[in-house]
């Protein structure tokens, strides 16, 4: 016999997350039936500070949409302008800048590490792999000068150079990072009671997965090889790389490709780093921009679009950002529907939602 | 010096969606801006790693149909800009009407 | 017995852009570890000393603070994490913010800094602590306790109606 259903709202102030989602749960004993997601918690509007911050300190705006993808955000609305002001950038510039991307996807894929470890209870894994991402985060201080938002973007190249010595330091730190996420991947992959929080918990089909438009590692998880690195901006037109995949579909596919995806990360910034060209990091900027460009980009959590219209003014007519996670969620919403109450906090961490990104 | 952009009537829409979907396109996004008094409304899909964008003009007050039959997962992005924009968008497979974004104050785009 | 030997920590995420607040939990892992001051992350206001909010405040979050607030038993003290928090920051002009924490709860201590940095976090907790301690102190002495949100609403409202008359026989004045 079903019992009533119930609505239960999950969030904003929860355990799970340190962010504010929030998600009411239609529920019938402990399956939930449905999830509807609202937005509003974070909402800022920051998109309407177009009328009241120039062009050029908008740059600070789009970095502050996330403080987790912070530096992907501020890549794609500076080259969503150089496209329309029709930039050409040094390479060493693009080089550096790819080389940063890979760094802060590491940060946020052993971030997520942790905070998966959290929801499935296991705290000292969760430490452990917090302890991973300090060196990460002290390889972008070096280079940048910032933990979490680093401000070296500016449009027509970088703020300061990243000197050679300063990115060779780099590697032995890279291969200590390998080394240690090694010892976390067995746990992660292999221990039986992880693995029955995991295995077959949120399963979404290939087809469903793009039929819902989910994007990043929570699509390639379900097998669909499509990573937007591929298009080739910044430096990765010139670098080799295979696009993740897992076939599994379920969250231990989603735990497996970000896993895979620090050591390609590595290996790409490994790569960025015995190539780098001499030269400038930076070309001189005039005018206004006047046109209207969409950038697509692979952040750490999936495809994110910037679209930026400007009328050769000043201040341009409208920034908008679609990320990943807004994308997810009608993914994340099938994977709730039908699921035990208690497995909730392992499919919304298992997306890698960021919310402070969805809302803006 | 949008990447394949089409202008088109609004009335016109579904039979572009139809004819972009059956190339096998999926809905990147969707987002409206304010240019003087009339609202564009633009389209992005993506096939692989190709791109095409469709561009809508309404004035104030005009109706534009839902894609979410064609596109399921366009009803976030039209509920946002029925939100955000005030555009009234007709038959979103999972309209919220109004309650997906919480903000003090109504419309703030329009 | 001090609670200042041992508070424990309630972090509200207001509407930050979440990078004061991985700042906030990397503050509780190894490297920068409060945990050694005997401060524990709860996720219960009821179990909390310290509340520590990042972000601005927006009308959806307002309510859900106060009520956070007010369930704290007391002695309580509120720090403010990162400028956000502090004024509203870059997204002070933003239609959807009101301001910093101090618009709907009286906060102790301010931390600047964007994202605020770990180190800057554990001396404001640091600084936390003494306030707990004078309230502790004052709250069994007198049976002193702090302001309820509604009490700070009130007192907020009677300051801006005093500012207000004082603009008033200011501008009358010259």
């Amino acid at each position: 016999m079903a019992g009533k259903r119930s609505v239960i709202p999950f969030g904003p102030q929860h355990p799970v997350l340190p962010e504010p989602i929030h998600i009411d749960l239609v529920v019938e004993d402990e399956k939930v039936i449905e999830a509807v997601p609202s937005i509003g918690f974070v909402h800022r509007g920051l998109e309407s500070l177009v009328t009241k911050k120039d062009f050029n300190d908008m740059v600070y705006v789009a970095e502050r949409i996330c403080g987790i993808c912070s530096y992907g955000h501020g890549y794609g609305y500076v080259d969503a302008i150089e496209h329309i002001m029709n930039i050409q950038l040094p390479d060493r510039c693009d080089h550096i800048r790819t080389i940063l991307f890979e760094l802060s996807r590491m940060h946020s894929h052993i971030l997520w590490m942790g905070l998966m470890a959290d929801a499935f209870g296991f705290e000292s894994l969760f430490m452990e792999t917090w302890k991973i991402r300090e060196k990460v985060l002290d390889m972008l201080e070096a280079a940048t000068g910032g933990r979490v938002i680093f401000s070296i973007l500016k449009i027509g190249g970088l703020r300061h150079d990243v000197s050679d010595e300063m990115l060779k330091g780099f590697l032995p730190v890279l291969e200590s990072i390998e080394e240690s996420i090694r010892n976390c991947e067995n746990t992660f992959l292999n221990d039986t009671a992880v693995m029955s929080r995991l295995k077959g918990i949120g399963y979404l089909s290939a087809e469903e997965a793009a039929r819902l438009g989910c994007t990043g590692p929570f699509l390639r998880a379900s097998g669909v090889a499509f990573d937007n690195r591929l298009r080739g901006y910044a430096a990765y037109g010139k670098i080799d790389f295979d696009v993740i995949t897992s076939g599994e579909g379920d969250s231990y596919g989603r735990c497996k490709v970000r896993i895979g995806e620090i050591y390609q990360s590595v290996s790409i910034i490994r790569q960025c780093i015995e190539t780098m060209p001499e030269g400038e990091v930076s070309v001189p900027v005039k005018g206004f921009p006047n046109g209207e460009y969409m950038t697509v980009i692979e952040q750490p959590r999936g495809e994110a679009c910037y679209y930026v219209h400007a009328s050769g003014k000043k201040f341009i007519e409208r920034m908008r950002v679609r990320t990943p996670t807004f994308a997810n969620v009608p993914g994340l919403v099938k994977t709730l529907a039908g699921c035990d109450l208690a497995d909730v906090p392992i499919l919304v961490v298992a997306v890698d939602p960021c919310i402070s990104c969805t809302e803006r | 010096m949008l990447q394949n952009l089409e202008e088109i009537e609004h009335i016109e829409l579904l039979n572009k969606m139809k004819e972009i979907s059956v190339a096998g396109y999926h809905i990147m996004q969707i987002c409206a801006t304010k240019i003087g008094e009339d609202y564009e409304v633009l389209y992005t899909f993506g096939k692989a790693d190709d791109m095409r964008n469709v561009k809508i003009t309404i004035s104030p007050g005009v109706h534009i149909p839902s894609v979410t039959d064609i596109f399921e997962a366009a009803y976030l992005y039209e509920n946002e800009i029925h939100d955000l924009f005030g555009i009234e968008i007709d038959g979103i497979n999972h309209d919220y009407k109004g309650g997906l974004y919480r903000t003090s104050e109504e419309k703030p785009f329009a | 017995m001090r609670v200042s030997k041992s508070p424990w920590l309630l972090h509200y995420d207001g509407s930050s852009c979440n990078g004061c607040d991985i700042e906030v939990l990397a503050s509780t892992a190894p490297r920068f570890d409060v945990e050694r001051f005997g401060i524990i992350n709860t996720g219960n206001p009821k179990h909390a000393d310290i509340l520590l909010c990042t972000g601005g405040v927006n009308s959806q979050n307002k309510d859900v603070i106060r009520q956070i607030y007010d369930q704290m038993p007391d002695p309580k003290v509120v720090l403010a994490c990162g400028i956000c928090a502090c004024d509203g920051g870059i997204f002070k002009d933003c239609y959807n913010i009101l301001g910093g924490t101090d618009k709907v709860i009286p906060v102790d201590v301010y931390v600047p800094g964007c994202a605020v940095r770990p180190e800057a976090l554990i001396d404001g907790v640091v600084k936390a602590l003494e306030i707990l301690d004078e309230k502790e102190r004052a709250f069994k002495k007198e049976g002193k306790r702090s302001l309820t949100s509604s009490e700070y609403k009130a007192l907020l409202e009677e300051k801006a109606g005093e500012s207000e008359t004082k603009e008033d026989t200011d501008a009358s004045e010259s």
